[in-house]
């Protein structure tokens, strides 16, 4: 009988919530139950057989990325990975605009070009997404090397998962923005998994942000399923960018809660494991703190929560009512004029 | 003398080899537009084939970058830097080098446009050298070939001082990705063999011009047989059918300088013309360009030919190192006269 191997979540001391603003806060939350409710509607919807497609599934990791989109100015940008849903949603692309393109829509977000693999909206800062693994990391070096040279003072965060950390593409991608001096930030989503492999079977380092030294940028390895903590990270290496001190690569150790993609039941991770991050699961956790907190109400709580609810409903009614792309547009696009 | 006839009569010129005359295009461009920049491995010292030759001298490193070995890497940030406003050109020591970078090119560069719902453009060129030049396998590729079938690129191969400047100043300016492949016995740089033909160097004008991508060019005029060749093989087709003028045979000599979007127009009028058609390519024979512009002229022309269309091309081989084996592979003068006796002889 093979061994498995296992990581277990360490859950660190999180500081007091009433040094950030409330907005802020109230925000943070929103985003990671609109990438809940959602994802979790799109599964459904998958499962009767109504959404067309594949969706890998981004359930458990919302507070990386709430965390570090929020600490992104809107006007920076980011790239997304195959598990891109949540990625999108939290750097602010209408879920009306998202959902229209899971079902390839004319009204979504790429026009139905894309789908769930190449989500995206240039006009909130996310480029389509890149579903092969690596080959975002260069591309998002060369959109920081363009705000460098025409000093918008723009960020560019290049979102990957620890799979990707052994591609060719990636390390080209550190070493280039490293010596350039590039404001980009790698953000790692470390959910031990690339497809079935487990982390340790594949990296023989324990932390991928242990590379970042080899191309000398500071590398910080942080637990991700708290928003607040991502949040701080990011901010601080987006600050560090922003004055010209160059790139920095985030691990956040995370877990997802569902397999790889709709048919995987991810049954290659042992129990164990999975209960203990599954007592980890970032929305119920952020709740509770909110709680805590005397700004935040059992009531203002669940009003966010069902109008998040209803907002998903709409989307999903905009878009099934929505008509398919003409089937010239399929012509289209294919050359700038 | 083919060259001049554009350029004979107003703008003085000058006699310029394609390596001086896209080193004009270049410069001319990085000073028209602030977002031009060059990257490339050992471009400091002028790359490969002296293409980027003093440019950090007069543009500094901020728009001559000197980059690692790293294929990927820099296509994929050129891709970036493109997509937010800036025009990249990629120098590249040898097209050969270009499959390293091969996911880039082909699943970014080409697709995010498309899939974004036009997004984004990509102004990107790559100048890259292409085609064998006594280096064995791995430095003989014609790279145009094989992302000839690509959509979301456009192709250029120039063959002349004129041509090359003119195109590159269009690539430069076009929204959209360009393979710029220049043979590697076409650039003349120096210590560089050079093709012996009467267009290897050429009158290129002292004003600004452009050549627009998507439209070819007829080289020398005829009336019996239509040939269309790029490249290194223009020039050897156009030696051949200088020859055979004097023994009393009149051929037409197009090169189409682009192969996306190619111009067939002009070839099915000079097969209208003609009726004989020999397509002539360096590339292995099959999935070559000119089997797609067969296949256009049997659709569009085929009443007017007189005979079956022949193509010439390198065997389904990879460049073999051995000087005898290379020049039987590649095709040479004597297989372009053949292919055109023998349609004449139909
Ligand atoms: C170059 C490439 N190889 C393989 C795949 C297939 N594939 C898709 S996702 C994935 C796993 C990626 O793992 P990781 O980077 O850790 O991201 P995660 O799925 O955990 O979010 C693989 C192997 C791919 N898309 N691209």
């Amino acid at each position: 009988m093979q061994v498995l191997n296992m990581r277990l979540p360490e859950i660190p001391d999180v500081a007091p919530l009433a040094d950030y603003d409330a907005g802020l806060l109230t925000e943070t939350y929103r985003r990671m139950v609109l990438i809940r409710q959602f994802e979790m509607k799109v599964n459904e919807l998958f499962l009767q057989g109504i959404m067309p497609g594949t969706i890998h599934l981004s359930l458990g990791q919302e507070a990386s990325v709430v965390g570090a989109c929020l600490a992104l100015e809107a006007d920076d940008v980011i790239t997304l990975t195959h598990r891109g849903h949540g990625q999108a949603l939290a750097k602010g692309l209408s879920a009306d605009a998202l959902m229209a393109e899971l079902f390839g829509k004319e009204t979504g977000c790429c026009q139905g070009k894309g789908g769930s693999l190449h989500i995206g909206d240039m006009s909130v800062g996310a480029l389509p997404a890149i579903a092969i693994v690596g080959a975002s990391s260069p591309i998002a070096a060369g959109m920081a090397f363009a705000f460098k040279r025409q000093e918008t003072g723009q960020v560019a965060l290049n979102f990957f998962g620890e799979g990707t950390a052994n591609k060719g593409d990636w390390h080209e991608a550190l070493n280039l923005a490293a010596i350039w001096n590039l404001p980009v930030i790698f953000l790692c989503e470390n959910n031990l998994y690339g497809v079935s492999t487990h982390i340790t079977e594949v990296m023989a380092i324990e932390y991928v942000a242990e590379r970042a030294s080899a191309y000398g940028m500071p590398g910080r390895t942080i637990y991700g399923n708290d928003p607040i903590i991502v949040y701080e990270a990011v901010r601080t290496a987006a600050n560090r960018a922003r004055a010209g001190a160059g790139p920095a690569l985030i691990e956040c150790l995370t877990y997802r809660r569902g397999g790889h993609k709709r048919d995987d039941p991810g049954a290659y991770r042992p129990q164990e494991e999975v209960e203990a991050w599954f007592k980890t699961d970032p929305i119920p956790a952020f709740r509770d703190r909110l709680l805590q907190d005397p700004r935040f109400s059992t009531s203002v709580i669940e009003d966010l929560e069902a109008s998040v609810k209803t907002a998903i409903d709409a989307s999903v009614d905009l878009a099934q009512a929505s008509d398919t792309p003409a089937v010239a547009s399929a012509l289209e696009h294919v050359y700038a004029d | 003398m083919q060259t001049d006839k554009r350029t004979s009569s107003k703008s003085p010129t000058r006699v310029l080899t394609v390596v001086q005359a896209l080193r004009e295009a270049v410069r001319e461009e990085m000073r028209r537009d602030e977002r031009v920049f060059v990257l490339g491995e050992d471009i400091r010292i002028g790359g490969s084939f002296l293409f980027t030759l003093g440019l950090l001298d007069e543009y500094g490193p901020e728009r001559v970058l000197n980059t690692p070995i790293s294929e990927a890497g820099f296509v994929g940030l050129a891709i970036g830097a493109a997509i937010q406003g800036l025009r990249p050109i990629i120098d590249f020591q040898y097209g050969d080098f270009i499959f390293t970078a091969f996911d880039q090119i082909i699943q970014q560069c080409t697709k995010l446009r498309y899939m974004s719902g036009g997004q984004v453009s990509i102004p990107l060129v790559f100048q890259l050298p292409t085609g064998a030049s006594g280096r064995g396998a791995q430095h003989a590729n014609s790279v145009e070939t094989v992302f000839f079938g690509l959509p979301g690129l456009k192709i250029v191969t120039p063959a002349t001082p004129y041509d090359a400047k003119g195109l590159f100043k269009s690539a430069v300016r076009d929204d959209n990705p360009v393979l710029f492949c220049v043979h590697k016995h076409l650039y003349g740089s120096k210590g560089r063999q050079l093709a012996a033909s009467s267009i290897s160097r050429g009158h290129v004008p002292d004003d600004e011009y452009l050549v627009p991508l998507g439209k070819g060019d007829i080289k020398k005029r005829g009336s019996d047989i239509t040939v269309v060749a790029n490249g290194l093989m223009l020039h050897r087709s156009l030696n051949v059918a200088e020859a055979l003028e004097s023994e009393g045979l009149s051929a037409e000599v197009i090169d189409p300088r682009c192969l996306v979007p190619f111009d067939a127009d002009l070839v099915i009028d000079s097969v209208i013309k003609t009726s004989r058609l020999v397509i002539v390519e360096e590339g292995n024979e099959r999935g070559g360009w000119g089997a797609q512009l067969a296949a256009e002229i049997a659709g569009a022309a085929i009443g007017y030919l007189d005979a079956p269309i022949l193509r010439v091309a390198s065997p389904n081989v990879p460049i073999p190192f051995s000087p005898v084996l290379e020049n039987a592979v590649i095709p040479d003068e004597s297989r372009i006269r053949n292919a055109i006796l023998e349609v004449m002889d139909h």
